[in-house]
């Protein structure tokens, strides 16, 4: 245990080090603040139509909050695609080209334990990214009364889902000496999981179709989203990030094994 | 303390090592030498646990480096071909982290590093930011690494590369002055640093062990083969033809010249006496003898000549 936070530790401080981290929050906390607020305008004409509509046909209920932070986090979770490449690319590929992996691999310590000493960085520092989406959030509880049950599964979902794509991300990082080849390896990767609903859309067969769209991974999303907490979504995003774990892991042997 | 046994590394085109076997005492320095590309890197890899081998064992004060890699690792430091560095951490902050992976306890790791850092000479950079340090100060504090958690053994992939001439006698002093309580076993294509600091020689080429021995004995045994300087009055090139085909000669070399008289550099077999043939041809002639010397040959003469006799059997 003390291995691994020993490894964290060093990789939370190289992140603040550099620029990148920087650079990261900057830029989601910008995006975020950006779309909290389009989205918020979109609702509040959403609710001005529908007390128009209420007059004619009497008042509907509405859940303004419950819908702002279902559009927010649903577009923050798009963001995340873009971002989360960026925050793993160098965890293994620096590593491996500064020579520095063979520190690690010759030190007392298991491979798990630098597995997962890299993990727990990258999901380290997207807490601290999912922690800002906090910020708007917040307004939203100064100048209203939000439902939090429904919120919070829909961070709860943001948080599997993150955590899926930083165990993707450094098994990825893994593969290469590379960071701008693991950045782009893991957008890609990544891509393919989502877009891969399209190309169930267009299948014929029912068997590959609900294979295809079971393995897209933002619609799993959706039932967090609608504040739903289903034990299958979970087990999705949990083994998404089990078997990226467990093939980064095999991918350190061979490492070892090529030299 | 080290136990080798047999070691082969294959990879799928080529043979890095290939069924290498040696034993290093407890206290000794060994020295592993050969050119560029011979397998030093490879051998000192496997026996740090950092790639498994083909073929054979590695025992380390008995533990088998496959077998139990932990326990091999905590017993020890290891200093690759390019030093491992952070490049964006301080001397201080890396050697902390290092001293938390190998198990330093948590309220020794402060005089831990301290005492490393005496050790190579680096306490004067301990805040600066190591991607700003010199070559030499970057090798100390790999070195420094290594030392950290007091390791019985100590495995250096050309520890004083890059340093200048009074580093270099520095990280040597150090070297020898840890060999008794450590073992240390280190790797040079740089023949006077194994004659000053190592017990024992092995010389690798190709994968192979080429010679097992101190330097003294390897010198020694390699005397045999004589390498002769002479000084002839005389026509030059017949001389040299004659000369070349003086039983035992390996090779004839003129060098200068001077008032019509000639040196030559000539080359025995392996512990063959040549002189007196030498010095008969010259007078059967009636050439004139001005001077006739045997040269020994130094270690890096040996290094040579073994290796490339290794390249002659092909």
């Amino acid at each position: 245990m003390r291995n691994i936070l020993a490894i964290v530790e060093r990789e939370l401080r190289a992140y603040f080090t550099s620029p990148i981290a920087y650079v990261i929050l900057t830029i989601f906390v910008f995006l975020s603040g950006l779309f909290f607020r389009s989205i918020l305008t979109q609702v509040l004409q959403m609710g001005l139509m529908s007390q128009i509509q209420a007059q004619q046909l009497g008042p509907r209920p509405m859940d303004m909050p419950g819908m702002i932070t279902r559009g927010f986090l649903s577009t923050m979770s798009v963001i995340l695609l873009f971002i989360m490449p960026m925050l793993t690319m160098g965890l293994f590929s620096e590593e491996k080209k500064r020579g520095t992996i063979e520190l690690l691999l010759t030190s007392p310590l298991t491979d798990l334990e630098v597995v997962l000493g890299k993990f727990f960085a990258g999901a380290a520092f997207f807490l601290i990214l999912l922690f800002t989406l906090w910020i708007p959030t917040g307004v939203l509880y100064l100048y209203s009364s939000p439902a939090s049950g429904p919120i919070l599964t829909a961070y709860l979902g943001l948080l599997l889902y993150g955590l899926a794509l930083v165990a993707i991300g450094v098994f990825i990082s893994t593969l290469t000496e590379n960071q701008i080849i693991a950045a782009v390896l893991s957008f890609g990767t990544i891509m393919v999981l989502w877009l891969i609903d399209v190309l169930a859309n267009n299948t014929e067969s029912a068997t590959s179709k609900a294979v295809l769209s079971y393995l897209s991974i933002l619609s799993h999303l959706d039932d967090f989203m609608k504040g739903v907490l289903a034990t299958s979504h979970i087990i999705f995003y949990l083994s998404l990030m089990v078997v990226s774990l467990f093939l980064t892991y095999r991918s350190i042997d061979s490492l070892r094994w090529r030299g | 303390m080290i136990t080798v046994e047999n070691l082969t590394k294959r990879y799928p085109n080529k043979t890095a090592i290939d069924g290498v076997s040696f034993q290093v005492e407890k206290g000794e320095i060994l020295g592993f030498l050969g050119p560029n590309g011979a397998g030093k890197t490879t051998t000192m890899r496997i026996i740090t646990g950092y790639m498994p081998a083909s073929e054979g064992t590695v025992r380390l004060d008995g533990f088998d480096v496959f077998e139990k890699p932990l326990e091999v690792r905590r017993r020890i430091g290891y200093l690759p071909e390019n030093p491992p560095l952070y490049l964006e951490m301080s001397v201080t902050g890396y050697l902390r982290f290092v001293s938390k992976i190998k198990g330093v306890p948590k309220d020794k790791i402060a005089a831990e590093v301290n005492r490393v850092m005496e050790r190579v000479n680096i306490t004067d950079v301990k805040d600066r930011i190591i991607a700003k340090l010199s070559k030499g100060y970057k090798q100390r504090v790999g070195l420094a690494q290594a030392l950290l958690n007091d390791p019985p053994v100590l495995i250096l992939d050309e520890p004083t590369i890059g340093l200048d001439p009074k580093q270099i006698q520095q990280i040597r002093e150090l070297i020898k002055d840890l060999a008794g309580n450590h073992t240390v076993v280190l790797s040079t294509h740089i023949l006077p640093e194994v004659e000053q600091t190592c017990h024992r020689v092995i010389i690798i080429d190709r994968g192979k062990i080429v010679a097992v021995d101190t330097p003294q004995n390897l010198r020694f045994q390699l005397q045999g083969a004589e390498r002769v300087f002479m000084e002839i009055q005389g026509p030059a090139s017949e001389i040299a033809s004659q000369l070349k085909k003086t039983p035992g000669v390996v090779d004839v070399r003129t060098l200068e010249s001077t008032d019509g008289r000639h040196r030559f550099q000539i080359e025995g077999e392996l512990k063959k006496e040549i002189r007196s043939d030498l010095a008969r041809i010259v007078v059967q002639n009636g050439w004139g003898l001005y001077e006739l010397q045997a040269a020994t040959m130094s270690l890096e003469d040996i290094f040579l000549k073994l290796t490339t006799a290794e390249e002659d059997r092909e």
